[in-house]
């Protein structure tokens, strides 16, 4: 650890330093980390300010969520990274987005044993508005994209995954690499795939498709029905869109609360 | 508790309601009233609260009554609560659920939450008193006449006029919260100016900086929300708030590792620390840079990240050869284990059972069996 040195003699050399930084006209480091700690003073009256005239705006509109948190990314500022963050004390901001990621990370645990670990964003949504009740504040899908950005840093596999226009959203750390992702999108129009469907459109050798599909089930991603007319079919429960309306059974609640 | 007073639950001409909230229990003072759990609303004028099951059974209290109220945070097992302080009982109090009482307050327990807007909503009611503006005709008697029909019919135009009140109101605040942004935003992007120059510095050695200035800097950064990799590559990114964070996790987190054999998935103790808040919450970033500093602090957790990416908290007393060893005992008793019959066997979960097997596996007690079927363990003979 570097102490500044006492004595004499580092005295007279810091002086001679700051006199020839003050000379060119730049400030130590030191002298303006003293001068930051007034200037967030005034930051945070200010925001103290926004806080008590719009703070309703942040909890009730989506859409202005959106224009804060864009807005905080240009100037390169994270709002969620701490709740003990001004953005987060003040506004309310990080209490919104941290409960909204227990919600996720609950509704994701309460179905893995029945997608295996990946769900729509639609239906992600879809239950945790549910979840919420008729008198919670509105969440958005942006919200949710959000959040899961920042569940990542707990390493438990969170992640997103482009289909179909919106996203499937992984909560298990299962290797899924490009090969599975182009197969999962394949698989996005009626919610299953087959071997001849992957070759026809990816042109992707027979190895390689069973290889994949090998993969899904494996993670229990995909099921196999191996009587269906023709050639077995890889069904994706995460895109089972009449699960939708099944409720959580008393057995997957329990799931939920750790 | 002996504030309150039946009533129909209809509300009066001018009165509105402000919000509602299911999943309520009351208390009279500390002790759980003799109601089930309700919905609970706020109106501008009273406080009512009426039994989920029995929607017959339906109190209230006026606004005025409340002295002052405040929040109590949830515990573990223990709901967030409002606590709210109350004057005497007037004269000539209308029939209520309760005769008397030895408490001058009563609680609000959030069991499903709300709490967090209902306070704020309350608050906003507090300060208004709009009840004053407005006052009630006599309040409704308890049986349906013509009169009380044709009041709560006004009261219907009434409240779709406040509507149409409100959502112009709405839009003229929209465009002012988004001036009112732009502005704020150009004064963070200052901040974050100055703190790039000064890590600019830093890596230039321009004028160095003692320890404390560097504890300083960066918790100016961790308010502001900028992140840092010149402190975070010398200094990581925790802060004195990670270190009282981690040293309240230790407390908090010993009970609950133990029930659960020494080890939790960090998501998990995320919810669970996060649900016990109430508010206030952790953001996931702050846990696991609290967790990060468990072993500087010499205290009895560590954060493992196993090889799969899971994140875990494990007691440092929780045995890695222990562990291992019942797994092989577990395995080899029913012959062969998936990670699903393993969890159902320990009562754990899923993800950690299957971080055990595998690392079984990996100092050769077990060998595996990979199919399309799934992922099986079996004793390693070999």
């Amino acid at each position: 650890m570097h102490r500044r040195g006492v004595g004499a003699g580092a005295i007279a050399k810091k002086k001679l330093a700051e006199a020839k930084y003050k000379e060119r006209g730049t400030v130590l480091a030191e002298d303006q980390i003293a001068q930051m700690s007034k200037q967030l003073e005034t930051f945070k009256t200010h925001l103290e300010e926004f806080a008590s005239k719009h703070k309703q705006e942040i909890r009730k509109n989506s859409q202005f969520r959106v224009q804060f948190q864009e807005m905080c990314a240009t100037i390169g500022v994270d709002p969620l990274a701490s709740g003990k963050g001004f953005w987060s004390e003040m506004l309310g901001v990080g209490d919104f987005y941290y409960e909204l990621g227990v919600q996720i990370i609950e509704v994701c645990l309460a179905l893995k044993h029945r997608n295996g670990g990946l769900i729509t964003l639609d239906e992600l949504h879809h239950r945790v508005l549910k979840g919420r009740g008729k008198f919670a504040q509105d969440v958005s899908q942006d919200d949710l994209v959000r959040a899961i950005k920042k569940l990542k840093a707990m390493g438990n596999g969170f992640g997103m995954i482009p289909v179909g226009g919106s996203y499937l959203v992984q909560s298990v750390p299962a290797e899924l690499n490009m090969d599975h992702t182009v197969v999962l999108q394949l698989a996005d129009k009626k919610g299953y795939v087959t071997v001849s469907e992957i070759r026809d459109s990816l042109k992707w050798e027979r190895e390689r498709a069973s290889h994949v599909l090998d993969h899904l089930l494996k993670e229990g991603l995909a099921w196999l029905d191996s009587q269906a007319a023709g050639e077995p079919q890889y069904w994706l429960p995460a895109l089972f869109s009449e699960l939708l309306s099944r409720d959580v059974t008393p057995e997957e609640a329990n799931q939920m609360t750790p | 508790m002996d504030r309150f007073v039946w009533t129909n639950g209809l509300l009066e001409m001018n009165e509105t309601l402000v919000i509602q909230q299911r999943g309520v229990r009351l208390y009279d003072g500390d002790d759980k009233a003799k109601l089930d759990v309700g919905v609970v609303l706020l109106s501008t004028h009273r406080l009512l609260w009426r039994d989920q099951k029995n929607h017959e059974c339906c109190i209230c209290i006026p606004l005025s009554q409340v002295i002052f109220f405040e929040e109590q945070a949830a515990g573990i097992g223990k709901s967030a609560k409002i606590v709210i302080y109350l004057h005497p009982v007037p004269e000539n109090k209308e029939p209520g659920p309760y005769q008397q009482s030895k408490y001058s307050f009563i609680k609000l327990s959030f069991k499903e939450h709300g709490q967090i807007e209902f306070y704020r909503r309350l608050t906003e009611e507090m300060t208004q008193k709009r009840w004053e503006n407005t006052p009630v005709s006599q309040p409704i008697p308890t049986g349906t006449t013509p009169k009380a029909a044709r009041t709560r019919a006004v009261g219907i135009v009434g409240i779709e006029r406040k509507l149409e009140e409100k959502r112009k109101e709405t839009d003229k605040n929209i465009s002012e919260a988004f001036e009112d942004l732009s502005k704020l935003m150009e004064k963070a992007k200052e901040m974050v100016e100055v703190s790039k120059s000064i890590a600019n510095k830093i890596k230039d050695k321009q004028g160095d900086i003692t320890e404390d200035e560097t504890i300083r800097f960066k918790s100016y950064l961790l308010s502001m929300g900028i992140a840092n990799p010149v402190t975070r590559e010398t200094h990581g990114s925790g802060t004195q708030y990670h270190i009282q964070l981690a040293r309240q996790l230790g407390d908090i987190l010993q009970a609950p590792l133990e029930e659960r054999g020494g080890m939790m998935a960090l998501t998990e103790v995320y919810c669970l620390v996060n649900r016990a808040r109430g508010m206030e919450l952790l953001s996931p970033e702050d846990l696991v840079n609290a967790c990060k500093m468990f072993e500087s602090l010499k205290l009895p957790l560590r954060l493992r990240v196993f090889d799969s990416g899971v994140m875990v908290v494990q007691l440092q007393s929780h045995s890695e050869e222990e562990m291992i060893a019942s797994a092989l005992d577990n395995v080899s008793d029913k012959g062969s284990l998936t990670a699903e019959e393993f969890a159902k066997l320990l009562g754990l979960s899923v993800l950690l059972s299957k971080e055990r097997l595998l690392l079984a596996e990996k100092v050769g007690h077990l060998c595996r069996d990979d199919s399309v079927e799934g992922l099986r363990f079996y004793p390693n003979l070999f």
